[in-house]
């Protein structure tokens, strides 16, 4: 569904993705770990081409996403982005900020829009909060209006950037539980996230990334309890032990 | 010691309200050309096309150094050799371009001021730059640019008053020719002041107004 492959790209002299490559399967949830400034967010980025790349491919659904002659917008319709720090519509109430791109980018009437946008905010629990305005939500439902927002145009794909890094503690497990569901349902995902049970309990694959590279991928139960790199059982030391 | 006498306003009511209205309509045309223009090279300003930003770049620098009394004059005597605009249009080209230069400056940074999330939310929808423009960032400046804007209106109101010195017909000018003819330039300039004061305090406010009606979003 989503392939990778020798991708590189540097801000100024500073090299964020070296040769990286990897493929996510129909179907399959990967999450991206690793410690900060490893290039995950680079990455997850890259999938969507919100983060142009010096050179290399990635294609989603066989759309080369980073070719010059490849409509990005229509592709993007096709691939679901939630950001750690929600972005959403501020002037826009919830059932709005979800019905917008479906009526401004695919044509959808507003009923038909209007509908699909219930539908979802109701399967994530916002059920009384389609009139709210985001400032209104705490961080959790914020989230969760993200991910219907995203999920409004029927993406193949969704990508999380630390979904709830934002988050207080006590509403983590709402935003997790959504994505739970969502992997239930065969979605394709990559994860970035540092919720390390989160990620063994529902991701099929491990990637672990350091300074720009993939150092190791595995699946969660090699990953968390006998990794091969020294450099991920270091990761793994210092964020599980406490 | 001076003798006041007041009766030279009510005797002189009709001028005073003509002048008023002309002053009301020369602002409201020269505001609605200068919002298109403040629109257009407040975008141009932040192009990533080159040419359309230096364009956009020296008209406002150019247009900001120049003192409006002199941009006025220049536009009616220089132009005018090459363009019959009169005092009427010349007034209103002139106070548009002016007003235009700020208002493109207050769009800039409204736009610059709607968080960077926002644009790159919209685009992760599929939404072109035009339409995530359009229906998520815009909306948000308009917001943000409310209060200044609200200044640069009740600012180009005070400053059509400048108009007076290419003989276009408002409040001042027909203030100038009441004191000309009637010598009494104290009670006429105290009532002059009181009616601009009464046309920008009122614009502010139905501004006012207008902001509160737009922050529900942000209770």
């Amino acid at each position: 569904m989503i392939t990778i492959k020798n991708v590189n790209k540097s801000f100024g002299d500073h090299q964020v993705l070296t040769d990286v490559s990897l493929e996510v399967p129909k179907s399959n949830v990967i999450a991206l770990i690793g410690p900060s400034g490893a290039g995950k967010s680079t990455l997850i980025r890259a999938i969507n081409a919100l983060e142009p790349i010096d050179n290399g491919e990635v294609t989603v659904d066989g759309i080369s996403i980073h070719n010059k002659k490849t409509d990005i917008n229509v592709a993007r319709t096709n691939i679901g982005f939630v950001f750690q720090s929600f972005n959403l519509f501020p002037f826009l109430t919830a059932l709005e900020n979800v019905t917008m791109a479906p009526m401004k980018v695919k044509g959808l009437s507003k009923e038909a829009a209007e509908k699909r946008g219930k539908e979802l905010l109701s399967s994530l629990g916002l059920a009384d909060k389609f009139d709210a305005f985001p400032n209104r939500l705490s961080g959790g439902q914020q989230q969760r209006v993200a991910i219907a927002r995203a999920l409004a145009m029927d993406p193949n794909v969704m990508l999380f950037d630390e979904p709830t890094s934002a988050l207080d503690p006590e509403m983590v497990t709402e935003v997790l539980d959504a994505i739970r569901k969502l992997a239930k349902d065969g979605m394709t995902m990559v994860v970035v996230t540092h919720e390390m049970g989160f990620a063994k309990e529902i991701c099929d694959e491990i990637v672990f990334m350091a300074e720009g590279k993939i150092v190791e991928r595995a699946a969660p139960s090699k990953f968390f309890t006998n990794p091969d790199t020294q450099r991920a059982q270091d990761f793994l030391s210092k964020v599980l032990n406490h | 010691m001076y003798q006041y006498d007041w009766s030279v306003i009510s005797r002189n009511m009709d001028v005073f309200i003509e002048g008023a209205l002309k002053t009301l309509e020369l602002s409201a045309i020269s505001i609605l050309l200068a919002i298109p223009i403040g629109i257009i090279f407040g975008l141009g300003r932040i192009s990533k096309n080159k040419i359309i930003f230096y364009i956009s770049s020296a008209y406002i620098e150019i247009i900001r150094g120049v003192p409006l009394l002199v941009l006025l004059i220049w536009i009616f005597y220089v132009l005018g050799q090459f363009f019959s605009l009169g005092s009427y249009w010349g007034s209103i080209v002139g106070l548009a371009i002016f007003a235009g230069a700020f208002i493109a400056e207050i769009v800039r940074s409204g736009i610059q001021g709607v968080p960077k999330g926002q644009m790159e939310a919209a685009r992760s929808l599929g939404m072109s730059h035009t339409k995530a423009m359009t229906y998520i960032i815009l909306p948000q400046a308009f917001r943000r640019v409310l209060p200044p804007l609200a200044s640069q209106f009740i600012m180009l109101i005070k400053d059509s008053s400048l108009v007076s010195v290419i003989a276009a017909t408002e409040l001042t000018l027909n203030a100038k020719n009441l004191v000309a003819t009637s010598f009494r330039s104290l009670e006429v300039w105290t009532f002059v002041a009181l009616v601009y004061f009464i046309m920008t305090f009122s614009l502010s406010l139905i501004i006012r107004y207008f902001e509160k009606r737009l922050s529900r979003s942000d209770a």
